[in-house]
């Protein structure tokens, strides 16, 4: 019955977004066929709807990870930041065999944005401070902190706003060499499905994104670690009584969140982008993964699945625009509107029982 | 010479501090009342673009701060509906404000304005007007500020708002429909952050556009937990943003700048860490926040 509820509250998010490109004089029916179209109808549409899904799935674990040992993590976006300009660091400055490359720059982001996160669960445990307050001030801070380092003679690529690139050794992205190879050349032009697929920057990031849904899983339902976490968020006083170093588990619960961002900060480095530019303003992958966390209902599997649905949702999204001139930020729209749904979830849930038993009755 | 410094100091804090007073106001009335409102940015948002489009339509900066006010208000009653008749979690329905805000703002102003995401610029004397160098609006915030303070603590309505927050069930007991204050706060703070966003794109700049708020209604929400959810404390938390901005700005436009623009910009949210960590002590929320009944 509670899938049939998300699904239900996907849908009402549906005819919101109709309904508000009905009332702007937009034929819905058309924008929604553009939409599936340009989600599905090629090869290369669904290999960009899986990259773009890999940083979604990451935050939404983080905030969805926060959220179940029962704090509200507003900081992915900064810990997201602090990834990727770890990443960049080790991926740029250090020279490594790919093997010993990659584990490095992976561990030391995760580290480092879990840091990030875990000074938002220290000062919680230690002076009261709320973790919604500090974690915002901790964004602004991470935003400036890597436009600084962005800038600074240590990773700026000159007469650019971006640092330089990382090294080949430490890059996820796949079938690059295959891919202007002469053999591999050939290979793709006898191969329409694959040429296109492999057409954008197919790279590793989603695989981590998936190995990490199931460790987040597992430490949340597996664990005597995860049970603490969250008998610490359940209930703060029960937990400390039962013998639990709450304090301890804060700080824990918020640097787990942090690498998860972090993680998802230096796949995008590694798989897509290879650099860092100067950031104007957030880039909304902090709060996209709240959205994602709320979508799949803060669990590991549906964050997996919203992570997809969203980024689908976002990238065909754009082509109304260019196609129909309908404004994209129906997106927007659609996905608040599906929050708010899913946020009264228990109520469609009683009304779907009652729907379904008084039908048994009439039976 | 050092008069000119500060004034100009006073002023840019007043500036940078004006917007965020109204939405942390907003956010005050909201959390005393027991609801919890993380949507402040979305309906800031919102009320920046309608006051926009208003003041252009109408040619009236006064009709354009109402209108932005009214309609931010108007996008606040999804959060009362959906969190308090339909019983959502509250950071939920708050969160989905902030895209609904966000996206109708832009979404319209692509309607409205031939596909740009900025509105077009107001001439000047279409702004709101200044009165001793300072925007009306910047007085309006001033007046908001002990308007509601005088509300809280001297009025049945306000006292009563608050117990709604502290202890809803003493309130309903005493045959008191709680909820109808709660939506109150609610609505309240819609309107207050509509004004928010309208003292930005109708005083302080001239337009709209997708990145004119940019966080500041985070920094509001924040402002309400630093002011203890007080309209003065709030009021005071605000013009310390203030002034950590202004000071930036002074600090930056300094013939030689002592620490790069960066480094400079990072300093407010540390200093405010800082000060969170040593002078706080233990928060005081309103001890029934986001309990309905």
């Amino acid at each position: 019955m509670k899938s049939l509820s998300i699904f239900i509250s996907l849908f009402l998010g549906f005819v919101v977004g109709a309904v508000v490109l009905y009332a702007s004089n937009i034929n819905f029916l058309e924008a929604y066929k553009v939409m599936f179209m340009g989600a599905f109808s090629k090869p290369q549409y669904l290999s960009y709807i899986i990259l773009r899904a890999t940083p979604l799935i990451l935050t939404g674990l983080s905030v969805l990870f926060a959220f179940r040992t029962g704090l509200f993590n507003i900081g992915a976006e900064g810990q997201f930041v602090i990834g990727a300009i770890t990443s960049v660091i080790i991926g740029y400055k250090l020279t490594l065999p790919f093997y010993l490359h990659i584990p490095t720059v992976i561990i030391f982001s995760m580290l480092a944005a879990g840091i990030w996160g875990g000074i938002a669960g220290f000062i919680k445990a230690k002076y009261g401070v709320h973790e919604v307050i500090s974690t915002i001030m901790l964004n602004w801070i991470a935003l400036y902190f890597s436009n600084y380092l962005v800038m600074s003679d240590f990773l700026h690529r000159p007469d650019t706003e971006t640092t330089e690139f990382i090294q080949p050794s430490a890059s996820l992205s796949l079938f690059e060499n295959f891919k202007n190879s002469e053999s591999g050349m050939l290979f793709l032009e006898q191969h329409d499905f694959i040429r296109d697929f492999l057409r954008p920057p197919v790279n590793a990031g989603i695989f981590f994104a998936l190995i990490s849904a199931f460790v987040v899983y597992f430490i949340l339902n597996k664990t005597t670690f995860g049970f603490k976490l969250k008998a610490t968020g359940f209930n703060f006083f029960a937990a400390m009584h039962a013998g639990i170093n709450t304090n301890l588990k804060m700080f824990q619960s918020l640097f787990i969140s942090g690498s998860l961002s972090g993680l998802g900060g230096a796949l995008h480095v590694m798989g897509v982008s290879k650099n860092v530019a100067v950031l104007a303003q957030f880039e909304g992958y902090g709060f996209d993964g709240i959205a994602v966390s709320l979508i799949g209902s803060n669990s590991p599997l549906g964050a997996v699945l919203s992570g997809f649905f969203l980024s689908g949702l976002k990238y065909s999204g754009q082509k109304i625009q260019s196609v129909l001139e309908a404004p994209s930020e129906v997106i927007s729209i659609m996905i608040g509107a599906i929050i708010l749904f899913i946020g009264i979830q228990k109520l469609l849930d009683e009304k779907l029982e009652k729907f379904f038993s008084s039908k048994k009755m009439d039976q | 010479m050092l008069a000119n410094d500060l004034i100009f100091i006073f002023s840019t804090t007043l500036m940078y501090a004006t917007p965020l007073i109204f939405v942390a106001l907003g956010g005050v009335v909201c959390e005393k009342s027991g609801v919890i409102n993380i949507g402040l940015e979305g309906l800031m948002t919102f009320g920046a673009f309608m006051a926009s489009l208003i003041a252009i339509k109408t040619q009236n900066p006064f009709l354009g701060l109402l209108g932005g006010g009214l309609f931010a208000m108007a996008l606040s009653f999804f959060h009362g509906l959906f969190s308090l008749k339909f019983k959502a979690n509250q950071v939920v329905s708050g969160m989905a404000i902030n895209f609904l805000g966000g996206g109708l703002s832009i979404f319209l102003c692509r309607l409205f304005f031939e596909g740009t995401s900025m509105t077009p610029p107001l001439d000047l004397e279409l702004k709101i007007p200044t009165f001793l160098g300072q925007y009306l609006t910047v007085y309006l915030a001033i007046f908001s500020t002990i308007f509601l303070t005088l509300f809280f603590y001297k009025t049945h309505w306000g006292l009563r708002l608050i117990s709604g927050g502290e202890n809803p069930k003493a309130l309903e007991s005493s045959g008191v429909n709680q909820l109808k204050y709660k939506f109150f706060g609610v609505l309240m703070s819609g309107f207050l952050s509509g004004l928010g966003g309208a003292s930005l794109s109708i005083a302080i700049v001239s337009n709209f556009r997708p990145t004119l708020i940019s966080g500041q209604g985070f920094i509001a929400l924040s402002a309400v937990i630093f002011g203890k959810w007080t309209p003065h404390g709030a009021f005071i938390a605000c013009l310390f943003f203030g002034l950590t901005q202004s000071l930036v700005v002074y600090l930056g436009g300094m013939e030689n700048p002592i620490l790069s623009s960066q480094i400079l910009s990072m300093i407010p949210y540390i200093f405010t860490l800082f000060v969170l960590i040593f002078f706080m002590g233990k928060t005081s929320a309103p001890s029934a926040l986001s309990e309905i009944e």
